[in-house]
């Protein structure tokens, strides 16, 4: 299959819109790991022709984790840039594969001049399903094989989100298996609160870890995540502690495998 | 005689009342101490929150034992209130009994005097149930290892007021059986049978005290009484020092908790005015600002309590330091120094200090402390990976993250506190639009890999 990755700027020249925008986001964009998970979900959109853009070069840090930090300023500085471009390529609708990217252009960038609807990729894959326009035939490679899924923060407890990587999951005909602590009890994976760029503080343990064990306990042998940040540190956690037996994929990789693409 | 008790009586009521209404105006005067917040939009969704977590206790049912064992004694109290409204009558007249009476032989309504059968019968039930309910906590509190109720800032007067409230309500179960137990037993001594159909009183405890002399019965109902309305009064007194000040504040903290997402973190816009400013080429730094606009704040960031919302403090006020979100924070859970339940004993510690300062040295005494640091420390601060899970854990809708967020951003901002790799992140997320050192150019790079 030929893959395409239009830009906003290239549509913009020959004077089209997409439908959707495809916010990538840093680790999405850079992380080795993550960059995986864009292409992946590249690939779905490849597959079902959707009209899609990214923003390319154009795309910058939301800013959430100098926000998160307490750096108002940083935050800000990038936020009223990156509207200003949205709003320049009158972006409706964002699609992202991350939690954090998703939160705060959700909800922390509408009072700053950017309202446009925004949906985790979960949410994105869940309504093509459900639309019936994104099959996974039967039988397929997950079919029985357990899977627990890691609520990421922003995207459970911060928007509520809890059924749609579920129903993706689902529909992979998987035997999901839920951790002791799952959706608005689920136990974070550390890296949230810009945590991600720092060292933990002295304590007993490291939350990703202390996350690890819980997902190694279900027994399953896939840890489905939906968030960069969440993958880095459950794929550290359970390297660690279950080195071999636990592989760490985001739900839109299964997806892509369990349809052969 | 009856004279000098209706005196009695009226001293101890009025005075309790009057005590409690001053330290009330104190509480409300030191919440107005934080930042004005309008938080009155949308009253019908307010009130709902109001009804379905502060009356109904939605969120307790999180964790099912302990919501049950709370239900017990929660509703006895409330309906406990209704035997209270003939004790005040009686007190204040030097009757005994007076709607019984006025029930039965006056209006010698049947239904009437069943209701108050009925009432307090189901008020004796609810007693035993709260009082199993307290002697559960007070093992949970006491004996069983429960990591929520083990924690270091429980050390000292936290863990005395637990324990002084659950004896408490001890004492005044046992005087409201006195009252209603005593009350039957002298009747059956005095005239051969009760006119009292009470459950647990009618049935159980009168019977058995019945062997007694009236002259002693007298004296075990008056010990009854007057222990249960000084107990009353003196948890009215108590309650001011208190963590249980959430029997109240429960209430106003839910109606007038935030609407929005619980993901969104406030924006500041007093940082937006100053980039905007700094965006717009025409703008002039040093122009007055316009007519009527705000002035720019004192600081941005948090680094007291006068910084803080209103609502913080408010939230503060209303904790009962349960640990349910120290329970939950992922932090607290791997041995780090931040527990969320700390960040709100802390906030209303020092919001009492600068109270109490205000009240003996006037309004503009400085003490040279502050919230920042001399009771939250940076170590705590840092800990945090904002994930919410104390706010959603919150039985009254409590959000320590808010304060966490807003101290964070003055140490950012105004202090320049920060660890060597946000400095880093911070510079990267400036200059190269990620907050690693990856130059934007290479944004799309992935893209041209997997489309060559």
């Amino acid at each position: 299959m030929e893959l395409k990755v239009p830009t906003m700027a290239e549509l913009a020249a020959e004077g089209r819109t997409p439908e959707i925008l495809f916010w990538v986001g840093c680790a999405g964009s850079f992380d080795q790991r993550a960059i995986k998970v864009t292409n992946a979900f590249v690939k779905i959109l490849n597959h079902l022709n959707i009209n899609f853009a990214i923003l390319g070069k154009e795309e910058a840090c939301t800013g959430d984790p100098a926000k998160r930090a307490g750096n108002e300023f940083v935050f800000q500085m990038a936020a009223l840039q990156n509207i200003e471009i949205l709003n320049a390529y009158q972006v409706r609708k964002i699609v992202t594969t991350c939690p954090h990217c998703f939160n705060i252009l959700k909800n922390e960038y509408s009072n700053l001049g950017g309202a446009y609807e925004v949906v985790h990729h979960s949410q994105y894959l869940q309504e093509l399903i459900d639309q019936g326009k994104l099959k996974v035939e039967g039988g397929g490679t997950f079919k029985g094989k357990k899977i627990t899924f890691h609520d990421s923060c922003y995207l459970g407890r911060a928007n509520e989100v809890y059924e749609a990587p579920r129903a993706v999951l689902e529909a992979l005909d998987a035997d999901l298996v839920e951790m002791k602590t799952a959706k608005s009890k689920g136990l974070c994976c550390g890296a949230g609160g810009a945590q991600m760029f720092k060292e933990e503080e002295r304590g007993n343990q490291r939350v990703n870890q202390k996350r690890a064990e819980q997902a190694v306990e279900t027994g399953a042998e896939i840890v489905a995540v939906g968030c960069p940040f969440c993958m880095t540190m459950l794929s550290d956690g359970t390297t660690e502690k279950a080195p071999g037996k636990v592989k760490v994929f985001d739900i839109v990789e299964l997806l892509v495998q369990g349809k052969g693409l | 005689m009856a004279i000098i008790s209706i005196i009695a009586f009226a001293i101890i009521t009025i005075g309790a009342f009057a005590f409690f209404f001053v330290k009330a105006k104190e509480i409300y005067r030191n919440i107005q101490l934080g930042q004005k917040e309008d938080l009155t939009d949308q009253p019908g969704k307010r009130l709902t929150n109001m009804l379905l977590i502060a009356l109904g206790q939605k969120k307790m049912f999180r964790l099912t034992i302990p919501a049950i064992l709370h239900l017990f004694i929660y509703v006895a109290f409330l309906i406990t209130q209704i035997e209270l409204i003939e004790i005040f009558i009686d007190g204040f007249t030097g009757q005994h009994r007076l709607l019984f009476h006025l029930f039965r032989d006056t209006l010698n309504s049947g239904f009437l005097t069943g209701l108050y059968t009925f009432t307090i019968s189901f008020i004796e039930v609810l007693s035993i149930l709260a009082l199993l309910a307290t002697f559960a906590f007070l093992a949970r509190r006491n004996l069983l290892k429960i990591p929520r109720f083990l924690k270091s800032e429980l050390n000292g007067w936290p863990k005395l007021d637990a324990n002084i409230i659950l004896i408490a309500e001890i004492y005044l179960v046992t005087c409201i059986f006195m009252m209603n137990g005593g009350d039957v037993a002298r009747e059956i001594v005095a005239t051969g049978e009760s006119p009292y159909g009470f459950l647990i009183s009618g049935n159980i405890v009168g019977p058995a005290l019945s062997g007694l002399s009236l002259e002693v019965l007298n004296v075990i109902e008056r010990i009854g009484w007057w222990g249960h309305i000084i107990g009353v009064l003196g948890f009215i007194v108590y309650l001011p020092y208190s963590k249980h000040l959430h029997i109240m504040l429960a209430f106003p903290n839910t109606y007038f908790g935030r609407l929005k997402p619980r993901g969104e973190i406030s924006n500041m816009p007093a940082i937006t005015k100053e980039i905007k400013m700094m965006m717009d080429p025409n703008a002039d730094p040093y122009a007055a600002p316009a007519d009527g606009a705000e002035a720019a704040p004192g600081k941005f960031g948090a680094k007291d309590i006068q910084d803080l919302s209103w609502k913080n403090l408010l939230d503060a006020y209303s904790c009962t330091e349960c640990g349910r979100c120290t329970d939950a924070c992922p932090a607290n859970q791997t041995g780090k120094l931040l527990s969320p339940r700390k960040i709100m004993m802390d906030t209303r510690d020092r919001m009492q200090e600068v109270g109490k300062n205000i009240k003996t040295h006037g309004p503009d005494f400085i003490d040279n402390k502050q919230l920042l640091k001399d009771y939250i420390t940076v170590e705590e601060l840092r800990a945090c990976t904002t994930c919410q899970a104390c706010v959603q854990e919150c039985p009254i809708n409590i959000d320590p993250l808010d304060i966490i967020v807003q101290l964070r951003r003055a140490l950012i901002m105004e202090d320049s506190n920060s660890p060597e790799e946000w400095n880093l992140m911070f510079s990267n997320i400036e200059n190269n639009a990620a907050p690693w050192q990856f130059s934007q150019q290479d944004r799309d790079k992935w893209a041209k890999e997997l489309t060559q």
